[in-house]
């Protein structure tokens, strides 16, 4: 069988009229297979033109070259006004109300005692100061004599430090992170560089702004001419950097025994002055315990409660919140993302 | 220490106009912190009048007895007031606010009708006037210590700004109004005026009598004591009104006259005194300690026990006092002594502070001499007290006896330079030298680079140069220090346990897991009720806990949490999942003990290892417990509780994240319920347990069933070597399932390890899909899914078909299992 021109103009009809009626995706996607495919009468028109003689097979190659083009284009314009009938109502059908939260999981959260640890240790590593950790759980010598606490001196009585039985075992739950200090001190040589954090203890009542068990931050610095200046710089760098930019300093003379000069180290924030800690060049009997010689290298160290310094930058009014355990403090911080 | 601006102006010149934010920031300035400045008479507006008690008419149909008294208030007739104190008598002087008075608290004082009558005004308690606490009854006067009709306000000196400092213990100096002025005068910059260097005894003669004679015994609990010895003391005459009041003023309270001037001494120079009734001392007075004195009565009462090394003052038979603590019944100063013993020693204050521990009793002397009293101020303090006990008490002036000697100055020589190194800003010669002459030493300088001070007696802190640059500091203000940023070592990082803490902690955040930190303290019924046995019921015991009921320290962290989790519930949460990382005390074996080591020097390194040995290990652990659902029901449909299942996958996630290769076993490990708890292993020593609490636990606690719990020993994960890369393949994956039968008592571990060993290389991962456990016979179903990929070419179906069969037979090999299909 010889197609004809008309045959064509046939199949061009049959074609378009089958794309303008399909109404949907779907029936659009037969009419291809149907009328624009493989195996289309068109398609198969083409296929057949080989076996035409090459004098017609030009002419009315032209013929069907058109004729498929004209499908083709009808086609691909009727799948584009499908496609956007389809968004316009299927898409809009689909719709749901997003302001819907689905909590299929509780939201987790980190201590924000964690956070601030994180955070703090972070700032010193950037100044190149190692993260120092050590056992709560300590030996008496470490944590009060080597620091130049000796026997008779008050913090050692029982109203301050809880002791361990028995007494002769000389351990004690440490009342500071400075045991952490002095194991630097005794395993590493100068310069020392070290930010030490860690759980502490001191017999006192739980209160809305005291805890037996609270977490400090002590930093050591141990180098050839290290004067209270570098002190004083770097505790105004780490102010800045926890309480913002703008946040002022000062230190007020004071007395620790593992220090001298010694001082109190207070920070300005929200109209107020804030106490923040203690901080002092380490005293050259420390030094000495340690083996190390004061005529060589000098050092200072400073110490802050980490509570304390949660509760003035975030507002938390009352210890109790802090220990415990409440998820709903603690889901409030998050994890820390920034 | 609370001290009154007007004792202070008396040794300081002062400016006329000290706001309190002047007194303030100069205390705080030289090292004082200042805990509250009081502006007595503040709120308080007169007319507050001397008034004499007329006449006292008492109204008994009330309730409570009440007075109706006529008072002469000096203007020509008789006021009535209503008034329920009962302390005061006809003819007494009395303190009354008339009509118009304000007193604190925004009390108006107005003629008004009570009980009956009209009541023209108040007589006043030295509370109702804010000049302290007593609130016993009503202010009587002495007689003739005031006119009918004076101000009140005045006479009380009431209008006073009262300064409460609170003083560093290694400055026992500045516990008296002339440490304090001292130091207030160097911090503004003002004259000082020492009355330590008045000699009181100039123009008093001494008179004959009886000299009561003084001797250390043990030289080690006192270096110097003087005693002055008086007659003819008239014990009853009153307390002028101006000691009273200064003595109230520093939150203390008259007691007699003799005390009130030992007191008041204190007060003003710093150096404790004792008065004894001269006439109970047998032979001469002894520094000693109590050796064989087993007890003795102290002037409150109370019988102490003694341990030998009490220092004690002694007569030749018998104990007097508890040294510089406080003095003893029999020898108190009473209504009928007439001779007095007057004690001025200074003490060791290492013996004053075991005195005062021992007998849990803090008096106002021994916080100054544990602290150091000035050597040299015992000797004018004695004869300020002597003086005065002549002027008011009538007392002669016997004589006195010395044992000891004060101790001679101390010379540091240092480089002046140096202090500028150790402080950071270049100090001149004059600022140096005027720092610490201001302090109350002397400077010679002997050469540019060596200096040498003598210290003041009262100074005993002062030992080297670091404490003589805080003085230079301190005196011209830490305020002039610049600020200066040290950078410290390159290569600061975390170590790695800081990475695992931060990572586990971080994963369990985002897992709906909240952090907690608890107490570390546990009860012996918390240790029973979770059925702690072994090293795990072995826990250290504070020997003087917070509360007598939770003495031990944690062994593991599931106390803490489970209680957290009971508090989170109580309160109405649902769907709790608490986390803590934290260390566990575990007495594990017998630790070293350590004698007394010195800290003049390094130990050396057998010491300091004997000491580290000393502590015991303490293992980081992460705990979690978990109550309610992770995965919620809601709008969205169904949810599902967190099971033991979940509390195995968790504990095993972490210990495969940190790159473990780990076995899992069935355990019965307390508290966990016995048939549902995973031990995980590494090489055979465990490392975690997890899964459901036992019932019985949950019951006790409270808390509801099949809440899940898992605990992993952070510290006890190998660190594994930085993790291989995998090669990502790319050929298509063939996919098997095999089913099998296997005993019930057959671990699904077990059936997976066999299956994943012959299945072979190719096989590329394995996942239990499905479970049945009633297959009858004591049988259990398992159904895998197994994966296999080859790198290079896609697997046939006859190769994954042998592969599969081959799996099966391991696994019927290894666990008698029979394949299903």
């Amino acid at each position: 069988m010889t197609l004809t021109s008309a045959d064509i103009d046939g199949m061009v009809g049959a074609a378009l009229s089958a794309i303008s009626s399909a109404t949907d995706l779907d029936q659009l996607k037969e009419v291809r297979i149907e009328h624009v495919g493989d195996r289309s009468p068109i398609a198969k028109a083409n296929q057949s033109l080989g076996q035409m003689d090459p004098s017609a097979r030009a002419e009315f190659g032209k013929i069907v070259g058109k004729a498929k083009g004209a499908i083709v284009a009808t086609f691909e314009a009727r799948q584009v006004e499908l496609e956007a009938e389809r968004d316009a109502r299927v898409l809009i059908e689909e719709r749901v109300d997003v302001s819907i939260t689905a909590n299929r999981t509780p939201k987790g959260g980190l201590h924000p005692l964690t956070i601030l640890t994180n955070e703090i240790c972070d700032l010193f590593l950037g100044l190149g100061y190692r993260i120092a950790e050590g056992p709560e759980l300590e030996a008496e010598w470490l944590n009060f004599d080597s620091l130049n606490i000796p026997a008779d001196h008050p913090a050692r009585t029982m109203q301050d430090t809880f002791f361990i039985e028995p007494l002769e075992s000389h351990l004690v739950l440490r009342t500071h992170t400075s045991p952490v200090q002095m194991r630097t001190m005794l395993e590493e040589k100068p310069p020392i560089y070290v930010i030490c954090p860690g759980r502490t203890y001191r017999a006192d009542e739980l209160d809305a702004t005291h805890t037996p068990v609270f977490s400090q931050v002590e930093g050591l610095v141990i180098d050839r001419n290290i004067t209270m200046a570098d002190l004083k710089g770097t505790l105004d760098y780490f102010a800045r950097s926890i309480f913002g930019p703008d946040v002022k300093t000062r230190l007020r003379p004071s007395f620790f025994p593992f220090t001298e000069p010694s001082a109190e180290v207070d920070f300005f924030f929200n109209g107020r002055w804030v106490e923040w800690g203690g901080c002092g060049m380490v005293n050259p009997k420390v030094l000495r315990a340690a083996g190390i010689d004061p005529e060589e290298f000098s050092g200072f160290a400073f110490g802050m409660g980490l509570e304390r310094t949660l509760m003035v930058r975030h507002g938390i009014t009352d210890m109790h919140d802090i220990v415990e355990g409440d998820i709903r403090f603690t889901q409030n911080f998050g994890s820390g993302l920034r | 220490m609370k001290i009154p601006l007007s004792w202070l102006r008396e040794f300081a010149e002062l400016p006329a106009d000290c706001t309190p934010e002047l007194i303030e920031s100069a205390f705080v300035k030289v090292g004082f912190e200042v805990e509250e400045i009081v502006m007595q008479g503040e709120g308080l507006t007169g007319p507050l009048v001397v008034a004499l008690v007329a006449s006292i008419e008492e109204l008994t149909e009330h309730k409570k007895p009440i007075r109706y008294v006529g008072l002469d208030c000096g203007d020509g007739e008789i006021r009535y007031v209503i008034c329920g104190a009962r302390n005061f008598a006809e003819g007494d002087l009395v303190v009354a606010a008339l009509p118009g008075a304000i007193l604190p608290g925004e009390f108006v004082i107005s003629a008004r009708e009570t009980y009956g009558k009209t009541s023209n005004g108040m007589i006043c308690s030295a509370r109702e006037l804010g000049i302290s606490d007593d609130h016993q009854g009503i202010i009587i006067l002495s007689p003739g210590s005031a006119k009918v009709g004076d101000d009140a306000i005045a006479l009380l000196a009431i209008n006073e700004m009262i300064i409460d400092v609170a003083v560093n213990p290694d400055r026992g100096y500045a516990l008296s109004a002339r440490g304090l002025a001292r130091e207030l005068a160097l911090s503004l910059g003002v004259p000082f005026k020492d009355p330590g260097s008045i000699d009181y005894l100039a123009g008093i003669a001494s008179t004959n009598g009886k000299i009561i004679e003084v001797v250390i015994d043990d030289p080690t609990g006192a270096d110097y004591i003087k005693i002055a010895s008086l007659s003819h003391v008239d014990v009853k005459a009153p307390t002028p009104l101006w000691m009273q009041r200064r003595i109230e003023k520093c939150g203390m309270r008259s007691i007699s006259l003799a005390v009130d001037i030992t007191n008041y001494v204190m007060l003003e120079l710093g150096q404790p005194l004792h008065a004894f009734d001269a006439d109970t001392i047998e032979g001469s007075l002894h520094v000693v300690r109590a050796g064989m004195t087993k007890e003795f009565v102290t002037l409150d009462g109370q019988k102490r026990s003694l341990s030998a090394d009490s220092l004690l003052i002694a007569d030749d038979k018998k104990a007097l006092a508890l040294a510089g603590t406080m003095g003893g019944l029999e020898s108190e100063v009473r209504d009928s002594t007439v001779n007095i013993a007057l004690e001025a020693a200074h003490f060791d204050p290492i013996s004053i502070a075991r005195n005062s521990r021992s007998q849990r009793l803090s008096s106002e002397a021994s916080r100054r001499l544990e602290r150091n009293v000035d050597p040299a101020i015992a000797a004018v303090a004695s004869a300020r007290a002597t003086a005065l006990l002549v002027e008011l008490a009538g007392a002669q002036f016997v004589g006195e006896s010395v044992a000891g000697a004060v101790k001679a100055k101390r010379m540091i020589t240092f480089d002046p330079s140096a202090i500028c190194n150790l402080i950071g800003f270049d100090y001149t010669s004059d600022q140096i030298r005027h720092a610490l002459t201001a302090i109350g030493g002397e400077v010679e300088q002997a050469q540019a680079h060596s200096w040498n001070f003598t210290v003041p007696t009262w100074r005993p802190d002062l030992e080297v140069l670091s404490d003589l640059a805080e003085e230079v500091a301190r005196v011209h203000g830490y305020d002039l220090i610049p600020s200066r940023l040290p950078t410290g070592k390159a290569g600061a990082t975390l170590s790695p346990i800081q990475y695992r803490k931060r990572g586990v902690a971080q994963l369990l955040a985002s897992l709906g897991f909240s952090e907690i930190y608890s107490y570390p303290f546990v009860s012996p019924e918390m240790v029973k009720t979770l059925g702690f046995v072994g090293p795990r019921a072995a826990s250290f015991k504070i020997a003087n806990p917070m509360s007598d009921e939770a003495p031990l320290l944690r062994t593991h962290l599931l106390p803490g949490l489970l209680s957290a989790l009971q508090r989170n519930l109580s309160r109405g949460s649902k769907d709790v999942a608490l986390f803590e990382i934290g260390s566990v005390f575990r007495d594990t074996s017998a630790l070293s003990r350590i004698g007394i080591v010195p800290t003049s020097s390094r130990p050396s390194d057998e010491t300091i290892k004997d000491i580290y040995n000393s502590v015991p290990a303490q293992p980081l652990f992460v705990g979690a417990v978990v109550s309610g659902s992770l995965d919620r029901k809601g709008w969205w449909g169904a949810g599902r509780s967190f099971d033991w299942s979940d509390a195995i996958s968790m504990a095993e996630r972490i210990v495969a994240e940190t790159g473990n290769q780990m076995e899992i076993v069935q355990s019965d490990l307390a508290p966990w319920h016995p048939g549902r708890c995973a031990e995980i292993r590494i090489g055979g020593k465990p490392v975690a347990h997890a899964g459901e609490l036992h019932p019985r636990v949950l019951e006790e606690l409270g808390l509801p069933a099949r809440s899940c719990a898992f605990a992993v020993i952070l510290s006890e994960l190998p660190f594994s070597p930085q993790t291989r890369a995998q090669p990502v393949l790319t050929m298509p994956a063939a996919i098997q399932d095999i089913s099998l039968f296997v005993s019930s008592d057959v671990a699904s571990s077990a059936v997976e390890a066999a299956l994943r060993e012959g299945a072979g290389e190719l096989l590329e991962s394995i996942t239990l899909f499905d479970r049945y456990d009633q297959a009858g016979e004591g049988r259990i179903s398992l159904a895998f899914t197994m994966v296999f990929r080859a790198p290079d070419r896609t697997l046939t179906a006859d190769e994954v078909s042998a592969f599969r069969l081959a799996a099966g037979a391991r696994a019927t090999e290894r666990c008698g299992a029979i394949l299903r299909d």
